[in-house]
Order: structure tokens, then C-alpha cells, then sequence
């Protein structure tokens, strides 16, 4: 078969719409998009602390978590694994190896230093006057911080958006952990890599198209909150 | 009238530095109170220490007779209100700049909408609800604070150099509503600002501030009258020289300020005197010209800072001069630093304090 053929069969499968490749394509969003809103719940605190806050060590810190942002996804994979694995694995116990949720701790996992990084990038570049004058119009303390979030919202979205967007097309810790059990952990990245070793080449193409779709709608996003402040008053509702 | 807020042996340090010093202060009810003094004098600390947002390192605060607490800062903090120097505004609409203190004091939406259009009407913006805050001009931007602080009707409003940035017909803007709002609303106000011109206007009280010290308080006449020490010794002052009158023959006065300046004034005085001028009053050539001013002086560019609309210069000539021109004018000009220019303004433009 050549290319031609499978690029055919694969939007014919994609608009027949195949009932397991919209199961995979929902199963990749549901996971990334949990690993991504998990990222967000603790990195955005953990974010505001190092931002708004001085103390000892604070660049050390901040180097850390921008060193990890390049960590390979088949080293925390397999040290994932490890620390799953059934029989002899600290965690095994939980019997987490081969879920989405062991999936979904994983990428969590992977992309938290992206969004710390970001996330402080965004809220650092708030003016430092800001925290004075919430507090200065009534606000209290937990209140002014919540306005410096809320000055650093599109970087903050930014930061979300980049880090769901690693999520859902990284392999590795999918493999490692997920493995490729149709109908429960199979994803876009381990679907297009599974399909092709059984020679089902059109499901594989469909599959990156989808990917590769998503992943580029993504981009769009982004690159419209970046561009934007003609988009800004659709992120700040007028009451 | 009672005091609105008292300050007891206010000292604040940063790292090893002491920014304020000791500082006695009463603020009564119902005045506007001037803190005047240099760059750098302690002015901001002070407002900053007032409006509760800086803890001061010793020393009480009072406010309405109550001691503030640790505990009783974040509830006190809602009876005053300040605006920076530097403009800060949220990015967000006008309407939500302002509504963002009403809505923490849980005011309902209806109320909030006629505050916003009240508070603009005041500052002149009527119909700005929608814009986005940046992108106002820096007078206008600076409008929307005052606007954003005059609805939370505060007891107490601190207004820090509120016009140090602005163009003359935005500061005149400010001026008033600032004027307007101690007069109707019976707003306590205190404002710090260097501008002599603001200072001897618009105040009940004046409190000289120098070195993070209060030096003299009184009223303007008070210390504009009696030849204050503290005053004459604001060498960052703008415009402001002490020096020798002498009446002339022909009714006007000359005044030896020293370094071979020598400025005619309209007034009629012998003696020891400190005089102004206003930077806008001076007019700013490339040539000597011919005109009815009656004092020209010549002198060299030393400091060029450029503002929304205007630019502000400093000409040493002899002595220290600030001009104040549009934008426009000074790249018409092509000024730059090191430039020779003449400084040309009328015998009543300089005023004897």
C-alpha cells in the first residue's frame, strides 16, 4: 500500500467516524486534559508562592524546575514503571501499572515544570505595584494575590495550554505505564505505534492526522492568546 | 474637627536605611494636608506607612482614635484609599478598574454601575465604562485612579505626586477634582508632591518633609510667609532661590540669587526673599529673541525627561531651571543635551513667597 492509498483509507476511517478512533481521540483528551488540570490544581499554587514570595535559594529552585521541563519521557516512564510495578515496585500495591490513572499521574508529572515555569515567568512580569494597589482599593491579603493571578492570566493560560499540549503528544510514559490495552489505556501516540506493529497502516495515518489535528488547533489557541489583546476582553467576563 | 489619623514616633527602615524618622503627624478631619518636600524625602514611605499597606518598623498608628493591630490592619485598610505616583491600573475595563474596591465591599451590581458613571463624570471620563484601562493616555490612565478612589468614598484619601507626570490640562483636571472632592465630599485628603505651585493652592496644612523628617507644619500662609528655613534648603525644589531684593527706581524689584543671576521681579520687596517660577511659565529659545519678557538668561541642557506629552527639562544657568515644553515644540527644536538655549519669562512670573 502505498502512501496515497493510506492517507485515502485513513480520512475515510476518520469520517465514517469510526467508533474506536473516537474512543481513543476522547480517552487522549480525557487523559491530558486530567494530567493538565492536576498540573494546574498544585503548579499554579506552588507558581505563586515562588513568585510573590523572597526567600533563600528562590533561583535554585526556579533552575530546578526549569532544568526538568527537559526531562526525557522514557527516563520518568521507566522510573514511573519502577515505582508502579506490580510485584516489586514501592507503589505496586496500589495496582495503578497499565490505567489511565497511572497515565495521567505521569504526565502530571511531566508536565508540572512546565507549568511552575511558565506560571512564575507570567506572574513575575506583573507589576509589583499591583499587590499595593488591591490592597490599597480594600483587598486582603489572599485577595491581592488572587488579582496578581488574575493580571498573569494569559500566561497562566498559556502555560496551561503548553502543557496540555506536551501531554497529549508524549509517548513514552504512556507506553511505560499505560501499555496497549485496547479499549482501556490506548491513546493517540501508543494507537499510532500499536497499529502500524499489527500493519494496520491507514488506522496509524488517522490516528496522527487526528494528532496532529489536535495539536495544531492547540497551537492556534495559543498563538491567539498570544497575539491577543484585541482577544483580551473575552477572557475578563464584564460584569 | 477631630483627627481622622494619627501617627506616634513613626520610624520605617529599609535593610539599614532609616526612610522615615521619628515621624509625629495628625491628620484632621476634613483638610487637605501637603506633604511637601524633595525626591527622596520620605514622602511615599509616609503615604504607603498611612494607607496601611507598609508596616512601619516603629511606632503607633491611630486611626479615628483607634490604635491599628495586626489584626484590625485589613479593616481599617478600607476606610483610606491611595493613588500612586507611577499610574498602576488592572488590566481590564475602566468599568472594572473602578468596580474591583465596590465590589469588595460587596456593594450590589446596580449600585456599583451609578458609582462608575458618578466617579467618571467627576474625573471627566463620562462614557469610558468599556475602554481598556492601558490603553488610555497616561493623564487619562491616571484620571481612571483618581476616579477608582474617589468611589469607595474613603474617609481618608492619600494622593501620592498625583500629578508629577501629568500634561498642564490633565494635572489642572486632577487639581480640581481633587479640590472638588475635599470641598463636596468632604474627603480628608493628603497629598504629597515637590510642586511649590500645588503645594501653596490647594492645602488647609502644609507638613515639610526633608530626610524622613517632618520639619514644620502649618498653614500656607504660615509657611510660605515666614522665610522657612526647611523650604529654602529644598535645593530639589523646582524653581525655587532664595536670594537678596532690591526695589528698583522704576517699581519693580531685583533679586540676586546668587552665581550672577540676577531675576526682576514685579512685586515690590527689600530683604532676604524666596521667589519661584513656574517651569511652565518659562519660555525656551534656541536665540536670544526680542521680547516684553523681562528677564532673559542663557544657559546649557542638563537634563532632558520626557513625559506623555511634555518634556521636561533642566537648564543650568548659573542656577538650576526647569522648563517645562510640549513634545511637539522639543522635537521641532531639536534639543538634545549640552544645548545652548536662552530662558525668557516675565517679572510676574517670578513670585516672592
Amino acid at each position: 500500500m502505498n502512501m496515497l492509498d493510506g492517507l485515502i483509507k485513513a480520512f475515510q476511517l476518520i469520517f465514517s467516524g469510526d467508533p474506536r478512533l473516537i474512543e481513543i481521540t476522547l480517552r487522549s483528551l480525557f487523559v491530558s486534559g486530567s494530567a493538565a488540570l492536576i498540573a494546574a490544581l498544585w503548579g499554579i499554587p506552588i507558581a505563586t508562592l515562588i513568585a510573590m514570595n523572597s526567600f533563600r535559594g528562590k533561583f535554585l529552585v526556579k533552575t530546578i524546575f526549569n532544568s526538568l521541563i527537559g526531562i526525557p519521557t522514557v527516563a520518568l516512564g521507566f522510573l514511573l514503571f519502577l515505582t508502579f510495578s506490580r510485584e516489586k515496585g514501592p507503589l505496586g500495591f496500589l495496582g495503578l501499572l497499565y490505567t489511565p490513572t497511572a497515565i495521567i499521574i505521569g504526565e502530571a508529572l511531566l508536565i508540572t515544570p512546565i507549568i511552575v515555569s511558565l506560571a512564575i515567568t507570567a506572574i513575575e512580569a506583573v507589576d509589583p505595584e499591583i499587590v499595593n494597589l488591591a490592597k490599597t482599593l480594600g483587598a486582603s491579603e489572599s485577595q491581592a494575590s488572587f488579582a496578581v493571578l488574575k493580571e498573569a492570566l494569559s500566561g497562566i493560560l498559556l502555560a496551561g495550554v503548553a502543557s496540555f499540549n506536551r501531554a497529549i503528544g508524549e509517548l513514552g510514559i504512556a507506553q511505560f505505564v499505560g501499555g496497549f490495552i485496547a479499549g482501556y489505556t490506548e491513546l493517540l501516540t501508543t494507537g499510532i505505534w500499536v497499529e502500524l506493529q499489527i500493519g494496520n497502516i491507514e488506522t496509524s495515518i488517522a490516528l496522527m492526522i487526528i494528532l496532529l489535528t489536535l495539536v495544531f488547533a492547540i497551537n492556534l489557541a495559543l498563538n491567539i492568546i498570544q497575539r491577543g489583546r484585541k482577544w483580551a476582553p473575552l477572557l475578563y467576563s464584564e460584569t | 474637627m477631630g483627627a481622622i489619623a494619627v501617627l506616634r514616633n513613626v520610624t520605617k527602615d529599609f535593610a539599614k536605611t532609616t526612610v522615615l524618622d521619628n515621624i509625629n503627624l495628625q491628620i484632621t478631619e476634613g483638610e487637605i494636608l501637603a506633604l511637601l518636600g524633595p525626591n527622596g524625602s520620605g514622602k511615599t514611605t509616609l503615604l504607603k506607612i498611612l494607607a496601611l499597606i507598609l508596616k512601619p518598623t516603629k511606632g503607633e498608628i491611630y486611626f479615628d482614635g483607634v490604635k491599628v493591630t495586626d489584626k484590625s490592619v485589613e479593616e481599617t485598610r478600607m476606610e483610606s484609599t491611595m493613588v500612586f505616583q507611577k499610574t498602576v491600573v488592572f488590566r481590564a475595563s475602566v468599568h472594572n478598574n473602578i468596580a474591583y474596591g465596590l465590589k469588595i465591599r460587596r456593594m450590589p451590581d446596580n449600585k456599583i454601575g451609578e458609582k462608575i458613571s458618578e466617579a467618571l463624570r467627576l474625573v471627566r471620563l463620562e462614557g469610558f465604562e468599556k475602554r481598556q484601562a492601558k490603553k488610555l493616555s497616561g493623564g487619562e490612565q491616571q484620571r481612571v485612579a483618581l476616579a477608582r478612589a474617589l468611589a469607595l468614598n474613603t474617609k481618608l484619601l492619600l494622593l501620592d505626586e498625583p500629578t508629577a507626570n501629568l500634561d498642564p490640562k490633565n494635572a489642572d483636571i486632577m487639581e480640581e477634582v481633587i479640590a472638588a472632592a475635599n470641598r463636596e465630599l468632604k474627603t480628608t485628603i493628603v497629598i504629597a508632591t515637590h510642586n511649590m505651585f500645588q503645594a501653596k493652592s490647594l492645602p488647609h496644612r502644609i507638613a515639610l518633609i526633608n530626610d524622613g523628617q517632618i520639619n514644620e507644619v502649618g498653614t500656607p500662609t504660615e509657611i510660605f510667609g515666614r522665610l522657612s528655613k526647611t523650604l529654602a534648603s529644598f535645593a530639589a525644589v523646582e524653581n525655587t532661590f532664595t536670594g537678596t531684593a532690591k526695589a528698583t527706581e522704576d517699581g519693580t524689584t531685583l533679586v540676586d540669587i546668587g552665581n550672577g543671576v540676577q531675576l526682576e521681579t514685579a512685586a515690590q520687596r527689600d530683604g532676604a526673599v524666596t521667589v519661584l517660577i513656574s517651569p511652565s511659565d518659562i519660555i525656551l529659545s534656541k536665540n536670544r529673541i526680542s521680547s516684553s519678557a523681562r528677564n532673559v538668561l542663557s544657559g546649557k541642557i542638563v537634563e532632558i525627561l520626557g513625559l506623555d506629552s511634555i518634556v521636561k527639562l533642566k537648564v543650568d544657568a548659573g542656577k538650576p531651571f526647569a522648563v517645562q515644553i510640549t513634545k511637539r515644540s522639543f522635537n521641532e527644536m531639536q534639543l538634545s543635551l549640552g544645548n545652548e538655549v536662552f530662558l525668557a519669562f516675565k517679572a510676574s512670573s517670578v513670585q516672592i513667597l
